[in-house]
C-alpha cells in the first residue's frame, strides 16, 4: 500500500489513465511504456465497464472500445503481469463495483496482489459502501483510494481521515469563465483534506494543457489526466503511444 | 422492511459517485420529514384524487373469468389513471417533494414514455422545467409518447449510448444529476437506483395495493389469493404487492419480460436469468455476462426492457415471499389482443405480460378463488408496435 506514496515522492506526482484494451493491448503496454518513460508516476489503469456511469463521453467510448476489442478481467490480469516485468511505478486500478464483485472480490484482490497491484479506484462507491470491498483490500494490500467532490462539503473530513494511498479529488474545469472559482474551491478542498489526512491529494478535472497541470500542482500534490490522453487514442489508435509519449512529458515539465 | 442507508437483506445500498452522496442524503432528509407531514399528505392526496384520477377502479373481468372457467379476476385499473398508467402517482410524490425541497428542475429517464410523460404532466403542472432521457430505440418505437412530452413542454433527449434503450436513458439521467444537482431533482420512475429511491417510489406507488384492499374487502370481504404484476423495474409490482406483503396467504407473482425466450439471450427475465450483481445504484439482480458486464437485453415491451430489478423485489424473491414468472413476447401480445377481445380493454403491452400469466393459472384454480391483475397502463402507445409485430404496417 505504501508504495503508491513512492509515486509522490519526486515533487508532483503526473497520474496517467488509460483504459486497458483501447484500441487492444499491445497498443495500452506501449502507451504505459511512453508515459512513463516520459515522466508519469502512477499509472491509473481502467477495466472496461459497459456502462461506465461516472465517465463523459471521452472515456466512456474508451470503454466501448475496448469492449468490443474483446478484452476481459483475466486478459487484463495477465498483462498486467507481464507488464510488471519492467515498469515498476505503482498501479492503481480503475474501474465499477460490479466487475470487481462479479469476479469475485476475494479472487480480484489476491489477483492483484499476485500481479502487482498497487490499489483500486471504484468511482460508484461511496464512502458508505466501502466495507463492500475494503476487507479483501486490506487482506491483500491494495490500497482502496478515496475520492472527493466538489459537492462532498460537510463529508471532506470524514472521507480523508480513512483514506488511503492518495485522495483522489475529481471535478471538472467547466467553462473557461468558472475557471477561478472551481481553482479556488479545488484549493479550499485539499486545504481540509491536509487538516484529517497526512496523504497525498491528487487532482483529476479534465485537465488538458501544460499550464492547468502546472495550476493543479501548485493546489495538489500530484495532477490526474485521463481524457486528454484517451482522446490521443481515440485519435491515433495503434499510433497513439508516441503522441502520449510527447504529451506527458510536455505536461510533467509545466509541473 | 428497510434497514438502515436502505437494505433489504442484501440488496439495495447506495452504489454511487461521491458526487452524489450528498444530493441522495438531501433527498433522504426531505422525504423523512415531510412523508409523515398532515400538509404534505393533504396536498398530495388533493392531487391524486382531483389531478389523477384516484382511487383507481377495482373491476370484475365477469367475461375473462368465465372465458378461463377457474378463478375469478378483478382487474386493478391504473391504466384509467391521468397520463394514462401507474407512474403519475410516483410523479406527483416525488414533484411534490422536490418543489418543496427548492428544485426548480425535474429529469427522468423513461423507457416506455410512461414515466416520462408522467414527469413533463406534473412539471407542466407545478411550474418546473422538465428535461427527459429516453433510449434512442425507444424515441422510435414509442414516437407518440415522445411527442406528448414535448406537447407538455418537456425537452426529450435521445440517448445514443449503449443499447440506446431504458438502461442507457438511466446511465445519462444520472451523468446529468452528477453535474447539476442544486436546482435539479431527479425523478427516477421505478423501486430501483440508490436508496432512498426504492423506498420513496414503493410508498408513492404503495396506494396500488392499500386501495384493492379496501375495494376488495368491500367487494368479496376477503383478501385474494394472488396479485399479479408485470416487473421491470417493478414499481407498479411493488406498488400492487406492499400492503399484501405481511399477508402470507397472498400469493404475490411478478412477470418478468422473457423477450424471445429465457433460453435464448434476447430477454429481459432478470430474476429467472441474471446474478447478483452491482449496478445502478443498487445491489440486487442483473443480466450480465461472466465478468459483470451488463448484458444488452431484449423485450418487445420498452418498459421492461431493463437489464436489473428493484432491491426490494430482489429480497422477496430471496425469502420466497414472492414469485417472479417469464412471460415471452408472443404471450404477451396474445394476452393483449385477448384482454381487448374479451372485456374490451387494450392494455399496455407491459400489463399484458401480467395478463397472460394470469390466463395460464386462472383455469387451474377454484371458482371461489381471487386474482388481482394490475393493468399498470394502457395500451394507445402500443398498438402501432403490435400492428408491426403481426405483420401489418400502420401509420399513425
Amino acid at each position: 500500500m505504501n508504495k503508491i506514496k513512492e509515486a509522490f515522492r519526486n515533487g508532483k506526482a503526473f497520474i496517467a489513465f488509460i483504459t486497458c484494451g483501447d484500441p487492444d493491448l499491445d497498443t495500452t503496454a506501449a502507451a504505459i511504456h511512453a508515459a512513463v518513460e516520459n515522466g508519469a508516476d502512477l499509472i491509473e489503469l481502467g477495466i472496461p465497464f459497459s456502462d461506465p456511469t461516472a465517465e463523459g463521453p471521452v472515456i466512456h467510448g474508451a470503454n466501448v472500445r475496448a469492449l468490443n476489442g474483446g478484452v476481459t478481467t483475466d486478459q487484463i490480469f495477465t498483462f498486467v503481469k507481464n507488464l510488471r516485468h519492467d515498469i515498476s511505478i505503482p498501479l492503481v486500478f480503475t474501474t465499477y463495483a460490479n466487475v470487481v464483485f462479479s469476479y469475485g472480490t476475494e479472487r480480484f484482490l489476491a489477483t492483484c496482489q499476485e500481479i502487482g497491484i498497487d490499489g483500486l479506484i471504484l468511482p460508484d462507491l461511496p464512502f458508505e459502501e466501502k466495507e463492500e470491498f475494503l476487507p479483501s483490500c486490506h487482506k491483500y494490500g491494495i490500497g482502496f483510494i478515496s475520492l472527493i467532490a466538489p459537492t462532498s462539503q460537510n463529508r471532506i473530513a470524514m472521507i480523508a481521515k480513512e483514506a488511503e494511498g492518495f485522495l483522489y479529488i475529481a471535478s471538472s474545469l467547466g467553462t473557461t469563465d468558472a475557471k477561478s472559482e472551481i481553482k479556488a474551491s479545488l484549493s479550499s478542498i485539499v486545504q481540509i483534506a491536509r487538516q484529517y489526512a497526512d496523504i497525498p491529494c491528487a487532482i483529476g478535472c479534465d485537465i488538458a494543457t501544460p499550464e492547468q497541470a502546472k495550476d493543479m500542482a501548485a493546489i495538489a500534490d500530484g495532477a490526474i489526466v485521463g481524457s486528454a490522453i484517451v482522446s490521443l487514442l481515440e485519435k491515433y489508435g495503434k499510433d497513439a503511444p508516441a503522441y502520449i509519449g510527447d504529451y506527458v512529458k510536455a505536461m510533467k515539465e509545466a509541473m | 422492511m428497510t434497514n438502515p442507508r436502505g437494505r433489504f437483506g442484501i440488496h439495495g445500498g447506495q452504489y454511487i459517485p461521491e458526487t452524489l452522496m450528498n444530493a441522495v442524503i438531501e433527498l433522504e432528509k426531505a422525504y423523512d420529514h415531510y412523508k409523515d407531514e398532515p400538509t404534505f399528505n393533504q396536498e398530495l392526496t388533493e392531487l391524486l384524487n382531483e389531478y389523477a384520477g384516484r382511487p383507481s377502479r377495482l373491476y370484475f373481468a365477469d367475461k375473462m373469468s368465465r372465458d378461463l372457467c377457474g378463478a375469478k379476476i378483478y382487474l386493478k385499473r391504473e391504466d384509467l389513471n391521468h397520463t394514462g398508467s401507474h407512474k403519475i402517482n410516483n410523479v406527483l410524490g416525488q414533484a411534490l417533494l422536490a418543489k418543496k425541497m427548492g428544485k426548480t428542475r425535474l429529469i427522468a429517464e423513461t423507457g416506455a414514455g410512461q414515466h416520462g410523460v408522467a414527469t413533463a404532466t406534473a412539471a407542466a403542472l407545478l411550474d418546473m422545467k422538465c428535461v427527459v432521457f429516453m433510449g434512442e430505440e425507444d424515441t422510435i418505437r414509442q414516437a407518440l409518447n415522445v411527442y406528448r412530452m414535448k406537447l407538455l413542454g418537456a425537452d426529450v433527449v435521445s440517448v445514443k449510448s449503449g443499447t440506446a434503450t431504458l438502461k442507457d436513458a438511466v446511465s445519462e439521467a444520472m451523468r446529468e444529476w452528477t453535474s447539476r444537482i442544486a436546482d435539479t431533482h431527479y425523478c427516477l420512475g421505478s423501486v430501483m437506483g440508490p436508496h432512498p429511491f426504492p423506498t420513496i417510489v414503493r410508498d408513492f406507488q404503495a396506494v396500488i395495493s392499500k386501495e384493492t384492499k379496501a375495494q376488495l374487502l368491500a367487494k368479496e370481504g376477503r383478501l385474494p389469493d394472488a396479485v399479479i404484476a408485470c416487473v421491470g423495474g417493478g414499481s407498479n409490482a411493488m406498488g400492487s404487492f406492499y400492503h399484501f406483503i405481511d399477508h402470507k396467504e397472498v400469493m404475490l407473482i411478478g412477470c418478468e419480460a422473457a423477450g424471445r425466450g429465457i433460453d435464448t439471450f434476447e430477454t429481459a427475465a432478470t430474476v429467472n436469468t441474471g446474478r447478483v450483481g452491482i449496478f445502478h445504484g443498487m445491489k440486487s439482480y442483473f443480466c450480465q455476462d461472466a465478468y459483470g458486464q451488463i448484458a444488452p437485453v431484449y423485450s418487445i415491451s420498452a418498459g421492461l426492457d431493463y437489464p436489473g430489478i428493484g432491491p426490494e423485489h430482489a429480497y422477496l424473491h430471496d425469502i420466497g415471499r414472492a414469485q417472479y414468472v417469464p412471460v415471452t413476447d408472443d404471450e404477451a401480445v396474445d394476452a393483449f389482443e385477448y384482454l381487448a377481445k374479451t372485456e374490451g380493454i387494450i392494455c399496455a403491452i407491459e400489463s399484458a405480460h401480467a395478463v397472460a400469466h394470469a390466463m395460464k393459472i386462472a383455469p387451474t384454480m377454484r371458482k371461489e378463488q381471487i386474482i388481482v391483475i394490475t393493468i399498470s397502463g394502457r395500451g394507445d402507445k402500443d398498438c402501432a408496435a403490435i400492428a408491426r409485430y403481426r405483420g401489418e404496417d400502420i401509420h399513425e
